[in-house]
C-alpha cells in the first residue's frame, strides 16, 4: 500500500520531467543545447503565479476543461499498477473507467474550446473529437487482448505477473499491442506525426488550438494534465515490456522510471526523424493502430 | 500608332517618345499583348498632374509596361483618362486585377466592369476630392475593412486569421470560406504596412531615397537597391565599373541564398521535420553574415549605391568569402537533400497547394512561384542587366506547381547561386567601386527590372523638367504573387495553409509600400 502511494507520487512528480526528456532528445538530435530538463517545471511555476483573463462569452465549462484535464490522468494513474505495485483503486471492469475518464476530459476540453466561440478552437475541437473516436478502439482492443491473456478484468490483474508469463505464451500479441499503443500514445498526446507540439500555427494544430484562450493557472493545469497523460500512456507501454517484480520495491520503481524515460527518448527520436502527417492521413494511421490491436485479439482468441 | 514604344531593361526613354494611345487603343494594345502574344503586365500605374497626365485637364495619365519574356523586350505606352472612370481590363486579362484596384485607390478612378474593385492599402486618394468609393476626404479608413467574398450554406464556415499572427511575422488578414477542412475560397486583405513610399519618392532623388529603397522590403534590400541604382544610372547616363557589377551580383545572390535557405528550413519546420529546420536556420545566418562581411550589414544596407558600390572587396575578403561559401555549400547540401530523401516530407510537399500553369500565366506570377509551374521567367535570363549580361544563367524550373516544386526550384537556385558566387570570386575584375551618379535627364522614363529572390522587381522612374522624380512606381514581386497563394488554397486543406504560405513566402511591406 505504502509503495503503491510512493509510486503514484513518483509518477505525479516526474510527469513534467518526461516532457523535458523529449525536448532534450529533440534538441540534441538537431545539434542544439535545448531547454533544461526541468524547463516544464519552471514553466508551470511561472504559469501558476500568473493572473488570467477569462472571456466574457464563456461559462463555467471554460474552466471545467483545465480541471478535468488534470483529474482524468490522476484517476487513470490511480487505476494502474504502477511500478509493479497493485493499483490504489481496483475493481472489476476498471479498464472501462480508465478509457472513460479520458473521454470525459476530452469532452470537457472540447466543450471549453467551443465555449470561447473562436473559429480556430471550434476547428481544433472538431479535429480532436474526430481523431479520438478512431483512437479509442485501439486502446479497448488492446485491453481486451490483455484481459483474455491474463484472465483478469482489472488493470492490476492484467499487468500483474500474468503479463510476464504471457510474454512466453503470446509474445506476438504483446508486440502488436505495443506497436498499437505507441501509435496511440503519439496520437493522444498530440505528438509528431499527428500534431506538432512546437508549432505556433493555429490552422494546423489539433490539441494546442483548443486551449489558445486558456492562460495563467488554467493553462498550467492543461500543461500539467498533458504531461501526466503522456506519462500514464508511457506507463502502459512500460508495464507491458517490463514484467512487474513484487519483491524489491525500490528497484522496481527505478526500473519503471527508467522505462518511462526510455519511452520519452523514443518519442523524441521519432519527432526528430519524420515530418508530421497531412491531416487527412491521420485517420489512416489511427485505423492501423486499431487493426494492430485487433490482430492481437485475434491471436489470443485462436 | 497603336502600340507601345519598345525599350530594354534599364534604358532611358524621352517621355515624348512614349506614345499616348486612345483609351480603346490602349486597351487593345494590352489585351492583344497579354492574351494573344503571351506578354504580361510588368507594371501599370497612374500619373497625376502636369503634362504627364495628358490632354485632359482634370485627368490622370495611365502608364503600362508590357514585358515580352521570350524576346527580352519591354514596351511602354500611356493613355489619358478623364479622372473619373476607365473601362476595366480585368474581364479580358486577369493580371490587370490588382493594378486597377491600386490605380482606383490612388487616383480615385472607377474601373467600369471590374467585378472586384476593392481598396488595396486603405489610404486616401492622391487627388483630394476624388475617391473611387465616394468616401469623404476626412473619413478614417481602417485597414482590412471591406466586403469580403462570402460563401453561404449550412455547413460553410468562415475562418478569419490575422492581422495579428501567432508568429513574429508581418500583419495581414486572411479570410477563408471553408467546408469542414476544405477551403473553397481564400481572400487576402493587406495594407497594414502601408507607409507611403511612392509618394515620399516624388521630388527625389534625395539623401533619403536610397534608404527608402533598401527598406521597401527589408529582406530584399539588395534587390530593390539594385533596381533603383540601375534606374538612376540609366537616367544619369552613368557608366558602372565591371568590378562594381560583380560585387552587386555577389550581393544579390547572397541575398537569394540567405532567403532560399531560410525558406527551405522554414518549410521543413512547418511540417515538423526537425533536422533540416534546425540546420537551415543557422545556415541562413551564415549567408547573412557573408553579406555583413562585405559591408557590415547582414541585409546589405549601404552596400549598393547609384554609380557603383559603397564597399570594395579586399583580396583577403575574397579569400575568406570563398572558403565560407565552400563550407556552406557542403552543409546546405547535407541539410537540404534530407528533405527529398524523407518520405514523410515528400508526402506533405507533393500535390499540396497546386497552381496550374494556366492560372500562373493568367494572373502573371513571377519568380520561383512561376518557375515552379514550369514557366520560363527570370529577369536575369530574359532581361539581363549588370553582371547578368556577361554571365548567362539558365532558368531553373519545376513542373508541378505544388509546394514541392516551389521548394525544389529554390534548391536548384541555391546551387546555381553558390556556383555563380564562386565563379565571380575567382575573377573579380579590376577597377574602382564606382563614382556617384550625376544629375538625371529631364522628362525621361526608365523601366528597371531586377530578379530579386522573390521574383521580378520592377521600378519605373519618370522625371520632370528639372530632372526630379515626378513619379516612381515600385512593383514588388509580392504584388503579382499574393493572388497565387489564394489560388493555391482553392479546394485545399485549411491545415495546409501555413505550408503553402511559406512556400510562397511573400512580402507584406513590399506589397503595401
Amino acid at each position: 500500500m505504502v509503495s503503491s502511494i510512493t509510486n503514484l507520487a513518483a509518477v505525479l512528480v516526474l510527469a513534467p520531467f518526461l516532457l523535458g526528456v523529449i525536448n532534450k532528445t529533440k534538441a540534441l538530435v538537431a545539434g542544439r543545447t535545448g531547454p533544461p530538463l526541468l524547463q516544464v517545471y519552471f514553466d508551470l511555476a511561472k504559469l501558476l503565479r500568473k493572473g488570467f483573463v477569462v472571456s466574457s462569452t464563456t461559462t463555467w465549462v471554460f474552466l471545467a476543461g483545465p480541471v478535468l484535464s488534470v483529474v482524468a490522468p490522476v484517476v487513470a494513474a490511480l487505476l494502474l499498477p504502477l511500478g509493479g505495485r497493485p493499483a490504489l483503486l481496483s475493481f472489476t471492469g476498471d479498464m472501462i473507467l480508465f478509457v472513460g475518464v479520458f473521454a470525459l476530459a476530452r469532452f470537457f476540453v472540447a466543450s471549453a474550446a467551443m465555449d470561447t466561440g473562436s473559429p480556430f478552437e471550434g476547428m481544433g475541437a472538431a479535429r480532436e473529437v474526430t481523431f479520438s473516436a478512431l483512437a479509442e478502439p485501439a486502446l479497448l482492443f488492446g485491453m481486451l487482448a490483455l484481459t483474455r491473456m491474463s484472465g483478469s478484468l482489472t488493470l492490476t490483474g492484467m499487468f500483474d505477473l500474468g503479463a510476464s508469463a504471457a510474454w512466453q505464451k503470446a509474445s506476438a500479441s504483446i508486440i502488436l499491442i505495443l506497436a498499437s499503443w505507441f501509435i496511440l500514445l503519439l496520437a493522444e498526446n498530440a505528438r509528431v506525426p499527428f500534431d506538432d507540439p512546437t508549432t505556433h500555427l493555429e490552422l494546423t494544430m489539433i490539441h494546442e488550438v483548443m486551449v489558445l484562450d486558456h492562460a495563467g493557472p488554467a493553462f498550467g493545469f492543461i500543461v500539467y494534465g498533458a504531461a501526466l497523460k503522456l506519462t500514464v500512456f508511457a506507463a502502459l507501454l512500460v508495464m507491458l515490456v517490463i514484467p512487474s517484480r513484487p519483491d524489491s520495491g525500490a528497484l522496481a520503481l527505478a526500473t519503471f522510471v527508467s522505462g518511462l524515460v526510455g519511452v520519452g527518448v523514443v518519442v523524441g527520436l521519432v519527432e526528430s526523424s519524420m515530418a508530421r502527417l497531412r491531416l487527412v492521413r491521420v485517420p489512416q494511421l489511427l485505423v492501423t493502430a486499431t487493426l494492430l490491436a485487433g490482430f492481437a485479439v485475434v491471436l489470443v482468441l485462436r | 500608332m497603336t502600340a507601345g514604344v519598345a525599350t530594354h531593361n534599364g534604358r532611358a526613354l524621352a517621355l515624348k517618345d512614349v506614345p499616348f494611345l486612345e483609351p480603346s487603343q490602349f486597351r487593345g494594345w494590352l489585351v492583344n499583348g497579354v492574351r494573344d502574344k503571351g506578354r504580361r503586365i510588368a507594371s501599370y500605374f497612374g500619373v497625376a498632374g502636369g503634362p504627364e497626365s495628358g490632354p485632359a485637364a482634370d485627368g490622370i495619365g495611365l502608364v503600362a509596361v508590357l514585358a515580352d519574356d521570350a524576346n527580352g523586350r519591354l514596351s511602354v505606352a500611356r493613355a489619358s483618362c478623364d479622372g473619373a472612370s476607365f473601362a476595366s481590363l480585368f474581364p479580358e486579362i486577369a493580371q490587370a486585377h490588382l493594378f486597377e484596384r491600386e490605380i482606383a485607390e490612388q487616383y480615385g478612378v472607377t474601373f467600369e466592369g471590374h467585378p472586384w474593385l476593392k481598396p488595396v492599402r486603405y489610404h486616401h486618394s492622391y487627388r483630394p476630392g476624388h475617391d473611387a468609393w465616394g468616401r469623404p476626404s476626412d473619413a478614417a479608413i481602417p485597414p482590412g475593412v471591406m466586403d469580403f467574398f462570402r460563401v453561404e450554406g449550412d455547413e460553410v464556415h468562415e475562418v478569419a486569421v490575422g492581422p495579428v499572427h501567432a508568429g513574429v511575422i508581418e500583419p495581414g488578414h486572411f479570410r477563408f470560406q471553408c467546408h469542414g477542412e476544405q477551403v473553397f475560397h481564400l481572400e487576402i486583405a493587406l495594407g497594414y504596412q502601408h507607409r507611403g513610399v511612392e509618394r515620399a519618392l516624388v521630388g527625389g532623388p534625395t539623401k533619403r531615397t536610397l534608404p527608402y529603397m533598401e527598406t521597401v522590403a527589408g529582406d530584399t534590400t539588395i534587390g530593390h537597391a539594385l533596381a533603383y541604382s540601375h534606374a538612376v544610372e540609366a537616367l544619369a547616363g552613368t557608366q558602372v565599373s565591371a568590378r562594381a557589377h560583380a560585387i552587386r551580383g555577389i550581393a544579390l545572390e547572397l541575398e537569394r541564398l540567405a532567403n532560399h535557405v531560410g525558406d527551405l528550413g522554414a518549410l521543413a519546420g512547418d511540417v515538423a521535420y526537425l533536422p533540416t529546420a534546425a540546420y537551415c536556420g543557422r545556415l541562413r545566418g551564415d549567408f547573412l553574415n557573408m553579406t555583413a562581411e562585405i559591408c557590415g550589414s547582414r541585409f546589405g544596407r549601404g552596400l549598393l549605391r547609384p554609380g557603383g558600390v559603397g564597399f570594395d572587396l579586399l583580396p583577403a575578403q575574397v579569400e575568406d568569402l570563398r572558403s565560407r561559401v565552400a563550407v556552406a555549400r557542403r552543409e546546405v547540401t547535407e541539410a537540404v537533400e534530407l528533405l527529398w530523401d524523407t518520405p514523410s516530407v515528400r508526402e506533405r510537399f507533393d500535390h499540396t497547394g497546386t497552381v496550374t500553369p494556366e492560372d500562373a500565366e493568367s494572373v502573371g506570377l513571377v519568380g520561383p512561384a512561376a518557375r515552379a509551374c514550369g514557366i520560363q521567367r527570370d529577369v536575369r535570363h530574359d532581361f539581363p542587366a549588370g553582371i547578368y549580361r556577361f554571365v548567362h544563367l539558365p532558368v531553373m524550373t519545376a513542373h508541378h506547381g505544388d509546394v514541392n516544386s516551389r521548394a525544389y526550384v529554390r534548391w536548384l537556385e541555391v546551387q546555381q547561386s553558390i556556383s555563380f558566387i564562386l565563379d565571380q570570386l575567382d575573377g573579380v575584375p579590376a577597377g574602382g567601386p564606382g563614382a556617384a551618379a550625376g544629375a538625371l535627364k529631364p522628362d525621361s522614363l526608365v523601366v528597371s527590372l531586377t530578379e530579386g529572390w522573390r521574383g521580378e522587381i520592377c521600378h519605373v522612374a519618370m522625371t520632370d523638367a528639372a530632372g526630379r522624380f515626378s513619379r516612381y512606381k515600385i512593383t514588388d514581386p509580392s504584388f503579382h504573387n499574393w493572388i497565387g497563394l489564394a489560388l493555391a488554397l482553392r479546394d485545399g486543406q485549411i491545415s495546409d495553409f501555413p505550408l503553402c504560405n511559406k512556400s510562397f513566402n511573400l512580402s507584406y511591406c513590399g506589397h503595401d509600400l
